[in-house]
């Protein structure tokens, strides 16, 4: 079982102020919460922003289930890269006896876990996964390739923690660029630009920094090193509690990571590569909780209108 | 030692040319190989060389050539 990272002293304290305040509600597992009514109110209003902002590139309008077939992940080498953050689902594999026995285990909380059997699917772990095997069942890309927005949807990460942004299960709001690699690029860099404006125009203390994914062991930290090099990832950094802003998007250039997997291509041959932002609706929607009060009611007239716009 | 890396670069990098057709100093990444690639021979160079790269290390910088890496390889055996 992953291990329990406790929150700082802040971080906890805010996090009982927002159980305190029904805004999350408790489920038992660190990490993993319900929303209440205002909660998910300015949850909404955080996506309905994006989108408004993404209208300009009309981009094309998919939704995927927060479970993903096994195989895509084993084909894009996410067990490589983060083995310790993935989540399998397994289920009941056995006869009646077994279904007794395990039962009976369960109803004294013991170990039931020899009588499950992996399944075909596994908790989706970034809200972009699904759009790639979609576009490659399509054949070759047209010139100018494909803009996506995948919505906002749940995605897991198994990290247990008392930090109230550091959710197991949350929402990525993510739209995904696949075309040449300087459209990509340059998608990219018009994002970064109108992202720190959005959060800014909400109250937001948001900065730019340069990131890297959370990659697994020694391999993980020569990934690291590279995607910094190459300046692969950004991230959009929020105070929201804790020592360290914490990142609330991000700005992803995968070159052609996910292209070469599915075998993306354009007709003439040419390379395609892919970009996607990602928006942490919970993140954005904590960091306003936290910058302007835990009554939404009463935040700043201008905070309001932007997000209650239309 | 640098006929031995180019046989880990040939069976690793996975290229999109010959590692033959390309001088030592030849970039690896110019000729295909992508950051998942040069995790895999990285973990092969330290298994065939029984040496630990460190973090410092653990660079695009050390894996960019056959030369560089073998630079990397002769200070790690000294």
């Amino acid at each position: 079982m992953a291990e329990y990272r406790p929150g700082t002293p802040d971080q906890a304290a805010f996090l009982a102020e927002l159980l305190d305040r029904r805004l999350l509600l408790q489920s038992g597992v660190p990490g993993v919460y319900g929303r209440g009514g205002a909660f998910e109110d300015v949850c909404g209003r955080v996506g309905d922003m994006v989108t408004r902002a993404g209208t300009p590139e009309q981009p094309e309008q998919l939704r995927f289930p927060p479970v993903l077939p096994r195989r895509d992940l084993e084909t894009v080498g996410y067990l490589k890269s983060f083995p310790h953050l993935a989540g399998s689902i397994f289920a009941f594999a056995g006869d009646e006896g077994q279904a007794a026995e395990q039962y009976e285990r369960a109803c004294k909380h013991e170990d039931w876990s020899e009588f499950q059997a992996m399944t075909e699917l596994v908790l989706t772990p970034a809200a972009c996964y699904p759009v790639y095997p979609e576009i490659a069942s399509r054949g070759t890309l047209a010139p100018g390739g494909v803009t996506v927005d995948a919505g906002s949807a749940y995605v897991f990460r198994n990290e247990p923690s008392g930090d109230p942004a550091r959710m197991q299960m949350f929402h990525q709001r993510e739209i995904v660029r696949i075309g040449e690699p300087e459209t990509v690029v340059s998608w990219r860099e018009l994002w970064r630009e109108r992202a720190s404006a959005l959060l800014r125009g909400i109250g937001l203390d948001a900065q730019f920094a340069l990131a890297t994914d959370p990659f697994f062991g020694r391999a993980g930290r020569m990934l690291a090193a590279s995607q910094r090099e190459q300046e692969l990832k950004f991230e959009v950094v929020v105070p929201i509690a804790g020592p360290e802003p914490t990142a609330v998007a991000s700005f992803n250039y995968h070159q052609d990571h996910f292209t070469a997997a599915y075998g993306i291509e354009f007709a003439n041959g040419a390379p395609v590569h892919t970009a996607c932002l990602g928006f942490g609706v919970e993140r954005i929607t904590l960091a306003l909780f936290r910058a302007h009060g835990l009554d939404s009611q009463a935040w700043p007239a201008e905070v309001r209108s932007r997000l209650w716009a239309a | 030692m640098n006929t031995e890396i180019r046989e880990l670069i040939a069976a690793h990098a996975r290229l999109a040319v010959d590692v033959d057709t390309l001088a030592d100093d030849s970039s690896l990444y110019e000729a295909g190989m992508t950051s998942h690639a040069t995790v895999n021979l990285m973990l092969a160079l330290e298994g065939s060389f029984d040496i630990e790269f460190p973090d410092s290390m653990l660079k695009r910088s050390v894996f960019e050539s056959v030369s560089t890496i073998a630079a990397a390889l002769t200070e790690l055996q000294q």
